[in-house]
């Protein structure tokens, strides 16, 4: 059985392995350096497209989804699954992300709606059920292997910075993909009418329903937003992490880091949150390797002294 | 009376266990002006809040326009032209005054577009001069503003105003108390409920007093003497 635990992290590789194209290279020069920070950003930005939906279905809903790390790893075995049946990832993910978005609508309809009145214990100790079920199902239905994901061929190469180091293309990508991806949201959240009654919801729900906004539905666009979200990050990564089961643990961890960081219920602190988890880990691990694993919940105790609701408020 | 626009008829609605309206009858036409007295604690916003789908009424029954929406979402009964300006104003501190108004403007219930998003700023030239400011910056007054002028623009047939002057400077009150009957004069049905007892009996053309969760007057304003008040509001 499978127990989400701090500790775990060291067994199976993490979200994205990092400086694997630089072991060789000891002392801390540009080009190593960059490429660290690099490493840090796309560890960060990813991490934010998982981070984001748990904060704002938190934020929002008050709902705790302990099964919001399930979904990026759901997301990585249909892009695995996808792609090994028609050999194309972009394809792949293009047929997955409807998958995922009516995946998460069909949840929140079935299961989540009946959350949101109850204490934050029913909440924890169903969405701890999910993750079991998720697991078990994943094992069902992809087995226990882990499978590895090739790059698409367009973005197979790499960036040669110096004689012996070099970036590959395909995370400069990622990176893009999440920056453009949290521009998006950026434009939802806070220039669209649809973002305005998102943001509303957060404060006051029955006053959003006196105003005619069906808020049922508004609920069920946001966990299903939260759940492609995720997902999508997971069908990203999986040419970069490999998929295996439990990986959505992990991440799920960190996400909970994230969000407690950016302060519960704010998307932009969420983005800034990953983004400083992101370098602190990926830097942790290269200037201190002993203490990596608690870099980044040290990041956290520190920003907690500080501003114990987090970086920022509500969205 | 005018043609019923909102009818409820024997609302039976309770909290938990305490029976919050004990057989409650309330209606109002199409354009008329309802004053709701009652003291504090009488069942003036529970009666409110049953007939806007916020709680469910045990039994009783809700119709608007000849439908019954005992049973329907808030969000419905609202999209059948009803507005609701809360008591405590339910504005969205973290949006914009531009923002608060504008994420629930649309037509009305026949496609009417009587109030646009300029015509409210015309109305309430301080909220023109706040539109970038975060809701929860305004003022009590201007809050006040902010709320009803959100409730026209989704272009209501009927407006339900909910101690819509309580805590103003009377000043400010007196302001919103002329708004208030220039939206009266522009054909929209209005249920006010104020303690202030004169200027709700001014603008409304007819008044339900209630006490203890039943109603016990209702007639024309100009019935409601001075002698009922004294015994019913206690003033």
């Amino acid at each position: 059985m499978f127990i989400p635990r701090a500790g775990t992290r060291g067994q199976a590789p993490l979200l994205i392995p990092h400086n694997r194209d630089s072991e060789e290279t000891r002392p801390m020069d540009t080009a190593f350096f960059f490429i660290q920070l690099l490493n840090g950003l796309q560890y960060g930005l990813l991490l934010f497209l998982v981070a984001c939906g748990l904060t704002l279905i938190f934020g929002i809903m008050g709902i705790i989804n302990l099964a919001h790390g399930s979904f990026y790893m759901i997301g990585a075995y249909i892009a695995w699954s996808l792609a090994s049946m028609t050999g194309n990832l972009a394809l792949a993910i293009l047929l997955g992300i409807p998958l995922t978005v009516l995946l998460g609508m069909l949840l929140e309809w079935l299961l989540f709606r009946y959350l949101y009145a109850r204490d934050h214990l029913y909440q924890v100790l169903m969405t701890y059920g999910l993750i079991l079920v998720f697991e078990e199902l994943r094992s069902l239905v992809w087995g226990d292997d882990v499978h590895g994901v090739a790059v698409p061929a367009l973005l197979a190469g790499s960036i040669p910075l110096t004689d012996n180091l070099s970036y590959p293309i395909y995370r400069l990508a990622i990176s893009v993909i999440c920056l453009v991806l949290a521009g998006g949201l950026y434009w939802l959240i806070q220039k669209t009418r649809l973002g305005m009654m998102i943001r509303a919801g957060s404060t006051n729900r029955e006053m959003v329903q006196a105003l005619g906004i069906n808020i049922k539905l508004l609920y069920t666009l946001i966990f299903a937003l939260g759940v492609a979200l995720a997902a999508f990050a997971g069908m990203i990564a999986a040419p970069v992490s490999s998929v295996y089961p439990n990986m959505g643990a992990q991440v799920l961890i960190i996400c909970f880091v994230v969000v407690v960081i950016g302060g519960i219920g704010s998307v932009w602190g969420a983005l800034l949150a990953s983004v400083l988890i992101g370098l602190t880990d990926t830097f942790g691990k290269v200037l201190l390797p002993e203490y990596a694993g608690v870099s980044t919940y040290l990041l956290m105790a520190l920003v907690l002294l500080w501003r114990p609701e987090g970086l920022f408020k509500r969205i | 009376m005018a043609e019923p626009l909102l009818e409820a008829t024997c609302i039976h609605t309770y909290y938990g266990v305490s029976h919050i309206l004990h057989g409650v009858d309330f209606r109002i036409g199409k354009g008329e002006a309802v004053g709701l007295m009652g003291r504090n604690g009488m069942g003036k916003t529970t009666l409110i809040r049953s007939m806007l789908g916020h709680v469910r009424p045990r039994q009783g029954k809700v119709c608007l326009r000849g439908e019954d929406v005992t049973e329907s979402a808030p969000h419905r009964i609202a999209r059948l032209g009803v507005a609701y300006v809360p008591e405590g104003r339910g504005i969205f501190p973290n949006l914009t005054v531009k923002e608060n108004l504008l994420m629930a403007a649309r037509e009305g219930v026949d496609g009417r577009r009587e109030w646009t998003y300029q015509r409210v700023l015309e109305t309430f030239p301080r909220l023109a001069e706040r539109l970038d400011h975060g809701g929860g910056q305004l003022s009590g007054g201007e809050q006040q503003m902010l709320t009803i002028g959100r409730a026209l623009l989704t272009n209501p047939d009927l407006l339900i105003l909910d101690e819509a002057t309580e805590g103003l400077a009377p000043l400010i009150a007196r302001d919103i108390w002329r708004i208030i009957g220039d939206i009266r004069g522009s054909g929209i049905a209005t249920v006010i409920v104020d303690k202030n007892y004169a200027a709700v009996m001014d603008l409304a053309d007819r008044c339900v007093v209630m006490i203890k969760g039943t109603v016990v007057f209702d007639d024309a304003s100009d019935k409601l003497t001075g002698e009922i008040v004294q015994k019913y509001l206690g003033v």
